[in-house]
């Protein structure tokens, strides 16, 4: 069914908010490196579908397979729940650090606290991830104390220090001051050259020109359309994809 | 101002000191510090809707707050040695005052709590904690720091109210100016100078407190 290197599938994905239909039965495929990148406009559910994968909101229905194990999410366990979140990275919109751990502790504290790492061995792998994100001089800064893209930056490393096999993206740099949103985007481009497969929110269109593997235009919690960047951004067959295309190209 | 009257104030000053600091103050330290550790976990049974638990932290907040402070006291105290439950007034009046700092401090500390963004609770779930390391480790850090000033304010309406304990026979600062009033048929003077006393052991506290205040906003 799937190919051998499938890393995430995903089968009718449903949400609802009260009566409200959020996601009406979402399919995604990915493979291992894959880029997807998940556009549509404001309200169509993205933050939503990204939420549910790690069981940040609790889907309805559907059936989760990551790294070849199943999960059923109507009577999720527990237990499962953590092995989905082992497997998966966050990147929040609004960054979200530890307020009260520095830069460094933000990146080590799951590793020491929740994968029992040695502190030691914690903070070598920490600093290395800092570095990697541009960071090296900035590991005993608090959040408050630091740029809205060293924040986000730091918000990467964390994810990546786990090392999970996806690593989901909520606009990660639509918090940002335009000036501060390249530094972002550049890290992000270097994971997808690495071969990190990743799930990315954005507004980017260039970015998502240049990394994605697959784009998916979400509307009304429905997969619109889906194909590589060329298809939906140089002849998307949708008029609802035209459409939304046409709404961010104006926006500058 | 006669001169028998600053000898007498001079006099004094040092008779009711002496039980504020051995008296007044262990009293505000052991019930503050009991009281706190009752909110700590009164708030947290709370916060994270322990069946059973929650509901008496609930009932423990209402009633206790619902109470007038002297009035448990008197229970206390004069109540339950009627039922063979016989107090030293000191030990009565420490477990009085720390359920009942227990008591508004849990709601302080509750609040500081829920104040804290829900995106902390998610960013912690996403590296893999579970519930108790992300309550312990980032959530109350960060409440606590809020709950800072509402704690020490709380702390600062103890030492005041520490005077009731005179009404048990504890003998503290207000207790010591009592019997010197008595003795000398100078109350003005002497409820005065204890009044003195107590502003001056608030002062410092309230001084000690902005300190700290400071302290903390720099972090
Ligand atoms: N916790 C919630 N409770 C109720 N409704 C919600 C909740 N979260 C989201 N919704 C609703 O679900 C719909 C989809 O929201 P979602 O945040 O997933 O959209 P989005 O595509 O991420 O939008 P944006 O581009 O503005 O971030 C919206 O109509 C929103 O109001
Ligand atoms: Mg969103």
């Amino acid at each position: 069914m799937f190919s051998t290197n499938n890393m995430l599938s995903i089968t009718n994905l449903q949400k609802k908010f009260g009566s409200q239909n959020v996601l009406n039965g979402i399919d995604l495929q990915m493979d291992k490196g894959d880029v997807v990148v998940l556009i549509g406009p404001s309200g169509s559910g993205k933050t939503t579908f990204l939420r549910c994968i790690n069981f940040l909101e609790q889907p309805d229905e559907g059936i989760i397979v990551l790294d070849g194990e199943q999960f059923s999410v109507k009577d999720i366990q527990k237990k499962e729940i953590s092995r989905i979140r082992r497997k998966t990275g966050f990147v929040f919109q609004n960054y979200n650090l530890f307020r009260n751990k520095t830069a460094l502790q933000n990146v080590t504290e799951g590793l020491i606290v929740a994968r029992k790492m040695k502190k030691t061995a914690a903070e070598k792998l920490g600093r290395q991830v800092l570095d990697q994100v541009g960071l090296s001089d900035r590991y005993d800064y608090y959040p408050h104390q630091l740029s809205g893209g060293q924040q986000q930056r730091v918000g990467i490393a964390r994810a990546i220090a786990l090392n999970p096999e996806v690593i989901l993206f909520d606009e990660p740099t639509s918090a940002l001051d335009p000036e501060l949103v390249g530094e972002v985007l550049a890290v992000m481009r270097d994971l997808a050259r690495e071969g990190r497969t990743m799930i990315i929110v954005t507004h980017e269109m260039n970015f998502a020109r240049q990394v994605a593997t697959k784009v998916i235009f979400l509307d009304h919690g429905e997969v619109v359309e889906e194909g590589t960047p060329e298809q939906i951004f140089e002849e998307p067959g949708e008029e609802r994809t035209r459409q939304f295309l046409r709404s961010v190209s104006h926006r500058g | 101002m006669s001169e028998r009257l600053w000898e007498l104030l001079l006099q004094s000053f040092g008779q009711i000191l002496i039980p504020g600091l051995t008296i007044t103050i262990p009293l505000t330290v052991c019930s503050f510090t009991i009281g706190f550790m009752i909110a700590l976990v009164a708030a947290t049974v709370q916060v994270a809707g322990i069946k059973g638990l929650k509901e008496l932290a609930r009932l423990y907040v209402w009633v206790i707050r619902g109470t007038p402070l002297l009035v448990q006291l008197y229970v206390i105290f004069y109540g339950l040695p009627g039922f063979g439950i016989v107090w030293p007034a000191f030990p009565a009046a420490v477990v009085v005052f720390a359920v009942n700092t227990g008591a508004y401090a849990s709601e302080t500390l509750r609040a500081a709590i829920e104040s804290v963004p829900k995106g902390q609770w998610e960013a912690g779930y996403c590296v893999g904690m579970d519930y108790w390391q992300i309550l312990f480790r980032i959530i109350l850090p960060q409440a606590l720091k809020t709950a800072f000033p509402p704690l020490g304010n709380s702390l600062i309406g103890l030492v005041k109210d520490t005077s009731l304990a005179a009404t048990i026979t504890v003998t503290e600062m207000f207790m010591a100016a009592q019997r010197i009033a008595a003795r000398t048929y100078e109350p003005f003077a002497l409820y005065c100078e204890t009044a003195l006393i107590y502003l001056i052991f608030c002062t410092i506290l309230t001084r000690l407190q902005r300190h700290l205040e400071k302290k903390l906003r720099m972090e």
